[in-house]
C-alpha cells in the first residue's frame, strides 16, 4: 500500500485522577504517516504537548508488539480500533484517512476505574487470576514439558484459549461489562490440560466468585467480546466455562 | 435463564401444535376438543402451574439481571459500539421480552381467563360431550384489526427474542461441542422463523375468514 500523510482531529478523554469528572478535549495533529502505529501518533502528540508545557495524555502501553495486553484504547466506538484481531499498538494509521476525526475513550466499566486520562485500573483481572488461575507444580527442577502426553486437539484448543492477553477489551465491548470471555479463556486453558486437573473443580467456582465480587456484569451472549478480542478468543469458551461450572456444582466434594 | 428458556421453548411447541388444529377444516372441532383436553385433564393442568412458574422465573430473573448489568457501567461511551460485533436483537432481549410480556398479558386476558374462569359458549359434538367453543371466541376476537396488529407485533418480538434466545440458552447450559452448536444454531434460526410465523398466520387466517 502506498505511503501517505494525514491531518487528523482527535477527541480524547482527559481526566486528572480517579475523582475528577473528566471530559473530552480536541487536538489537531498534522503530517501523520500512514505507517505509524496508533500509539506512535499519540507519542507525536504528547511530545508536542510537553513542548507546549501542557500535561501529556496518559495511556497504557508496554511491549508495543501486541502480546502484553497493556494498551487499552476505545477508538471510534470499538475497543482497539477498527481492525479485527489487533491491539491498539498494532493498529496502524493507514486504517484512517486524511481529515478523519477520531474519538478515543478509556475502557468503560465500574470494575475498571479510570486512573488518569486513558489509563484504567485492571487489577481486578489479577485478583481473578489469583483466585484460581494457577496449577499445582512440584518445586525443584523444571518438569520435562513433554512428560505427560496431551492429545493434539486439546493442546491446540488450550493454546488458543491461552492466547488471551488479559487486555480487557471484552469487558469494554460488553453491554453488561462482563468479564466472562477473559475468565472462560483462563478456565478453558487449564481445564483442557491434564496439568489443570487437581484444581479443576474449585478453580471455576472461585474465579467466578471473585469476578462477581469485582463488580463485572453477567454474560448475555451478544458476541461483542469475541468480535473485538485482539487474540480472537472464541465465545465457545464461555459455553465450556458454563459446563465446567455446572460440573463443579454437581460434583464438588465440599 | 437458559433452563427456563428451554422449558418455555418446549411449551411453544405444544402451543403451536394445538393451535394448528384450527386449520383442520372442521369448523374448529379438533381445536375445541384439544383445548378441552388441556383444560379438563389433570396432567396438563399441573403442567400449567409449572408453566406459569417458568414464565415468572424467566421474567423476574431477566429483569433482575438486566438491572444489575446496567449498573456495571457508570459512565457510558461517547461513541456507542452499536452493531459492530453483535446483533441488535441480542442486545435488546430485555425490550423484546417486555414486548412479549405485554402481548402475553393481553393474550391471557383474551383467551386463557375466559376459558378457565368465565362461562364460554359451549358446543356439543357427536359423542355428546359439551365443550367450550374457544374457536368461536378466536374468530370473534380476530375480527378487530387492532387485535390482529397487536398479535403480529407480539409474534415479531417473539421471533427476534427466540433468534438470540434459542442458541444462547444452550450455551448457558454448557453445550460447547462445535458440531452440536452448529446444529443448535441452525435449528434455532428455523424455529425462530417457523413457530412465530405459524402463530402469526392464525389471527391472519381468522381475520380474512380463511378458516
Amino acid at each position: 500500500m502506498e505511503h501517505y500523510t494525514m491531518n487528523l482531529t482527535l477527541k480524547v478523554w482527559r481526566q486528572k485522577n480517579k475523582k475528577d469528572r473528566g471530559g473530552f478535549e480536541t487536538y489537531s495533529v498534522s503530517d501523520i504517516s500512514s505507517e505509524m502505529s496508533f500509539l506512535e501518533m499519540f507519542d507525536v502528540l504528547n511530545e508536542r504537548l510537553v513542548k507546549e508545557g501542557k500535561e501529556p495524555i496518559a495511556f497504557d502501553h508496554d511491549c508495543r508488539e501486541g502480546i502484553c495486553g497493556m494498551c487499552s484504547m476505545y477508538i471510534n466506538g470499538r475497543p482497539h480500533g477498527p481492525w479485527e484481531g489487533t491491539t491498539t499498538c498494532q493498529l496502524h494509521m493507514r486504517a484512517f484517512r486524511d481529515g478523519d476525526t477520531i474519538v478515543v475513550e478509556p475502557w468503560r466499566a465500574n470494575a475498571f476505574p479510570v486512573v488518569k486520562d486513558l489509563v484504567v485500573d485492571r487489577s481486578a483481572f489479577d485478583r481473578i487470576i489469583q483466585a484460581g488461575g494457577y496449577i499445582s507444580v512440584n518445586t525443584g527442577n523444571a518438569v520435562d514439558a513433554n512428560a505427560i502426553p496431551i492429545e493434539k486437539n486439546s493442546a491446540d484448543t488450550a493454546f488458543a484459549a491461552a492466547a488471551c492477553i488479559g487486555c480487557g477489551a471484552c469487558v469494554a465491548a460488553c453491554k453488561n461489562s462482563s468479564a466472562l470471555l477473559f475468565l472462560s479463556a483462563k478456565v478453558s486453558h487449564l481445564a483442557l490440560l491434564p496439568q489443570g486437573n487437581p484444581e479443576r473443580k474449585t478453580r471455576v467456582v472461585d474465579m467466578i466468585a471473585q469476578m462477581d465480587k469485582e463488580g463485572f456484569g453477567s454474560c448475555t451472549a451478544t458476541g461483542a467480546c469475541e468480535a473485538v478480542c485482539p487474540k480472537e478468543i472464541s465465545i465457545t469458551n464461555i459455553a465450556r466455562l458454563n459446563a465446567e461450572y455446572g460440573r463443579s456444582g454437581l460434583t464438588a466434594d465440599k | 435463564m437458559g433452563l427456563t428458556g428451554v422449558f418455555l421453548i418446549l411449551f411453544l411447541i405444544v402451543h403451536v401444535c394445538v393451535n394448528a388444529c384450527i386449520w383442520a377444516e372442521d369448523d374448529g372441532q379438533m381445536f375445541n376438543l384439544a383445548a378441552h383436553f388441556l383444560g379438563a385433564t389433570v396432567v396438563p393442568r399441573v403442567l400449567e402451574i409449572g408453566l406459569f412458574a417458568g414464565f415468572l422465573l424467566h421474567i423476574i430473573q431477566a429483569y433482575m439481571l438486566e438491572l444489575q448489568n446496567k449498573r456495571k457501567r457508570g459512565v457510558g461511551y461517547q461513541v456507542p459500539m452499536g452493531n459492530k460485533g453483535s446483533k441488535w436483537y441480542s442486545r435488546y432481549m430485555g425490550w423484546l421480552g417486555t414486548f412479549v410480556l405485554l402481548f402475553l398479558v393481553i393474550h391471557i386476558k383474551q383467551f386463557w381467563v375466559p376459558s378457565r374462569f368465565t362461562d364460554l359458549d359451549e358446543v356439543a359434538y357427536e359423542n355428546g360431550a359439551k365443550v367450550h367453543n374457544l374457536f368461536a371466541l378466536m374468530k370473534e376476537t380476530f375480527t378487530q384489526p387492532w387485535v390482529v396488529i397487536v398479535y403480529l407485533v407480539g409474534c415479531l418480538a417473539l421471533a427476534y427474542h427466540l433468534m438470540h434466545g434459542f442458541q444462547s440458552a444452550f450455551r448457558s447450559l454448557g453445550v460447547y461441542n462445535s458440531r452440536y452448536l452448529k446444529i443448535i444454531n441452525a435449528i434455532g434460526v428455523g424455529f425462530s422463523i417457523i413457530v412465530p410465523l405459524a402463530f402469526a398466520m392464525m389471527p391472519i387466517s381468522m381475520y380474512f375468514n380463511w378458516v
